[in-house]
């Protein structure tokens, strides 16, 4: 069985069942537009938003509702793909003014070369204000590098959740904007545009407020937060779509290139780090590609020669395998659940 | 026909698709979420991965092969105890659209999940197992559905492989249905029978029912008509958020920005500002990709106009002669959403568009049943997942519309003052009018 994903390519949908010719059930041609009566049509006004722009005018109001409704709000930025495109909605929502609100980076020091490279020069380049913080207490216990998964756990738990947490309660931010998707996985599914966090950090999955239309509970007590889903709605093929549309930049790292990894339980992990690297472990050189970006001690690559945006979004939509399998650390059931109650993003 | 990457990558990025947004439901046992997974599955959305996670689990559960039903399975403690307690959304694409859809668990606290996940929903999928017909829960979801404005209603009538695919069994409950939406609000609706589990009729026609001549539902879905559902011609701009960048390079400008909830507006065209009556034209609409000369609902866009008037967030602008209601007092049908009861004596927090006024519940004229739609006038309150006609007043004017005519602006929620939960969710209607709804009986 191949798995085809994403838009377009499904093989068996109705105009290949019926036919080029067929219009549909109600024989009407979607692609003219009866104006209504009595309506003026303004000169070649768009009178149907495509989907990304349907996406993208709802995530710029999510924006902005955030700047009006919160006291000191904050937008997360992880540097990958889909921070990359969080990034030029922030700046769409309030042109001509700056972003008003500063981006966050949770540095858990073990991020690849590229990223730090990257998130220096667009910092700079844009204008923004960036936080960098560090759970530096948590960097000084880290485990033995000669049990990555327990390398891993720390990573994820001490240093990017307790990290976050000690970051928002520091600066006192009351709204953490994020870029993750439902469609990403299975909790995320469920999860709110605007989701209500307690004084822990928490989310409680059973009582979450319900949401509805475009019409958003900001209200929290002192203490409380919410966190704030922008591209809830937003496919992984609506992002790469959009980043080609919209000429956005993303990290090297996601372009195949020439790279020393070395093969562990079937994941390319990199091998720049070298106290990363285990007993016996020889470094090769592979030319790859990484899906997602993550630390370097859990994220790992794909054999891919795709150097191109065209070639990358060929492979994300003809791949068989969700991207986050390729993070170590999100494999395991309900994991992502368990994290989340706990405070993660 | 053949799917080079290149040709994927191609159709991705030269796709220009619209997007629809769906609600399903469905009660415990009537093949919901084994018709979702047939969608994504049928449509490829699923991954190899995920497939193999599901058919582990089903294994580890006693079945063998891939259950439909587990793919849409969300949090643990839903899968622990087999039941969904949440509105989980899904995605899915064809070439023509990319659907969002909004899927309601059928049982616990059915009336505020389905609400909000109608709430959004331009089409609503109502299930019916073809053995039982036409049940009370059919009617309360299809009333619902109507209640909450959706323009189109597609009943699927599903398990046809249990009736033995039976024409005669699908036109009785087309039939029986038919007669009793007449009274609904909604005008469109289709019939169509199917089989989720085996896949005739949802992607596929299979093989099983040569006598229908009707599309599928993938169909339907692509080419449902929904360009008339937009409300085109009443122009709402509730300001979210004024800029005042104060930059050097900016230092006058004043732009207020938002979303335009219905209708178009043009530069150089004449507007007024509510509340203070002041008219003025569009000078500018600003974008990241430049200005326009027009713009249309749902953009999200900055206004700027050639007067200094004194605006800021939860004021609209709107067209001369074509002005909401502005009231201090409205009707409107609850849904009641609180743990606690409603309670008139209690001062709650009411958004409507971006505006944020404190409102009280002043007269509750009638509960509705949601399962024998009666109005029940002896009511005191309502609880949680109950509904009914209420009269809302508040400290400062809304600029409302009637819902049937506005779903943005005739739309808000009601929120705690003190435990700050969403209590609950209001369309308002016509003052003084006669009901809506008209007189159900069952």
């Amino acid at each position: 069985m191949r798995h085809v994903r994403g838009a377009g390519l499904a093989t068996n949908c109705a105009s290949l069942v019926n036919g080029p010719g067929y219009h549909g059930p109600l024989g009407l041609d979607r692609g003219a537009f009866v104006p209504r009566p009595g309506l003026r049509e303004p000169d070649r006004m768009p009178n149907t938003l495509t989907h990304l722009q349907q996406l993208e005018a709802e995530s710029i109001h999510i924006f902005r509702e955030v700047a009006a409704c919160f006291r000191n709000p904050v937008m997360l930025w992880s540097i990958g793909k889909d921070s990359s495109v969080l990034l030029r909605l922030a700046e769409k929502a309030f042109h001509p003014g700056p972003i008003p609100f500063p981006l966050l980076h949770v540095d858990t020091g073990m991020k690849f070369p590229e990223m730090y490279a990257f998130r220096a020069r667009i910092a700079e380049e844009r204008g923004f204000r960036l936080i960098v913080e560090k759970n530096e207490e948590g960097m000084a216990c880290l485990p033995d590098f000669s049990n990555p998964a327990r390398v891993c756990a720390h990573c994820s738990k001490v240093l990017k959740t307790e990290g976050l947490l000690k970051a928002l309660s520091k600066h006192g931010f009351d709204a953490a904007i994020g870029g993750a998707r439902r469609e990403e996985e299975r909790s995320r599914a469920k999860e709110r545009v605007f989701s209500f966090r307690d004084e822990f950090g928490a989310w409680d999955p059973k009582n979450q407020r319900p949401e509805l239309w475009n019409l958003y509970n900001t209200r929290i007590h002192e203490g409380e937060s919410i966190r704030v889903f922008p591209l809830s709605n937003w496919t992984e093929a609506d992002i790469w779509q959009y980043i080609r549309q919209e000429d956005i930049e993303i990290v090297p790292l996601y372009f195949a290139a020439e790279r020393e990894v070395v093969e562990r339980s079937g994941v390319l992990l990199s091998a720049q780090e070298k106290r990363l690297l285990q007993p016996g472990e020889v470094p090769q050189k592979v030319v790859c590609r990484f899906r997602t970006l993550g630390c370097m001690t859990c994220t790992g690559a794909v054999r891919s020669t795709a150097t191109t945006l065209e070639e990358i979004v060929a492979e994300a939509l003809t791949a068989t395998r969700s991207e986050r399998e390729t993070r170590l650390v999100d494999q395991g059931a309900a994991s992502m659940e368990d994290k989340k109650k706990d405070g993660y993003f | 026909m053949a799917h080079s990457p290149t040709d994927a990558a191609a159709r991705v990025f030269g796709r220009k698709i619209e997007l629809l947004r769906l609600a399903t439901a469905g009660s415990v046992d009537d093949g919901k979420s084994t018709l979702i997974g047939r969608l994504l599955v049928d449509t490829k959305q699923v991954f190899e991965d995920q497939l193999q996670h599901v058919e582990e689990v089903n294994k580890r559960k006693g079945g063998t092969g891939v259950d439909l039903a587990l793919i849409t399975d969300g949090l643990k403690a839903e899968r622990e105890q087999g039941i969904t307690i949440d509105v989980a959304y899904r995605y899915f694409s064809t070439p023509r659209r990319s659907f969002i859809l909004a899927d309601t668990p059928g049982h616990i606290q059915y009336t505020r999940n389905m609400v909000t996940g109608a709430s959004t929903a331009e089409v609503a999928i109502i299930l019916v197992d073809a053995r039982n017909g036409i049940l009370t829960q059919t009617k309360r979801h299809a009333f619902i559905s109507s209640l909450l404005g959706i323009p189109h209603l597609i009943v699927a009538v599903n398990k046809m492989d249990l009736v033995d695919w039976s024409e005669a069994r699908f036109e009785e409950i087309r039939g029986e249905m038919r007669e009793w939406a007449a009274k609904l609000e909604v005008h469109d609706i289709r019939y169509l029978p199917m089989s989720a589990l085996l896949g005739d009729m949802v992607v596929e026609r299979g093989d099983h029912m040569p006598w229908y001549r009707g599309p599928t539902l993938l169909d339907l879905l692509e080419n449902l008509e929904t360009s008339f559902d937009r409300n085109l011609i009443d122009f709402r701009f509730p300001v979210q958020y004024v800029s005042r960048p104060q930059t050097p390079e900016l230092h006058d400008f004043r732009g207020y920005m938002g979303q335009i909830e219905s209708g178009a507006v043009s530069v150089g065209e004449e507007v007024v500002h509510l509340p203070s009556g002041l008219t003025s034209r569009v000078q500018r609409i600003v974008t990241y990709d430049g200005d326009l000369r027009s713009a249309v609902t749902p953009q999200s866009v900055c206004i700027t106009l050639e007067d200094d008037i004194d605006i800021s967030r939860g004021d609209m602008l709107v067209r001369p002669h074509n002005v909401p209601r502005i009231e201090k007092e409205f009707e409107a049908t609850v849904c009641w959403m609180g743990e606690t009861p409603m309670d008139s004596s209690r001062r709650y927090h009411l958004r409507h568009t971006t505006s944020a006024v404190r409102a009280v519940v002043k007269e509750l004229r009638y509960r509705i049943d949601v399962d024998t739609l009666h109005r029940d006038e002896s009511a005191e309150s309502l609880a949680l997942n109950e509904m009914g006609r209420v009269i809302v007043r508040v400290q400062k004017p809304v600029f409302c519309d009637d819902y049937s005519v506005n779903r943005r602006t005739g739309a808000f929620i009601l929120i705690d003052d003190e435990t700050n939960q969403t209590v609950g969710a209001g369309m308002i209607w016509k003052k003084s009018s006669p009901a809506p709804e008209p007189e159900w009986d069952f």
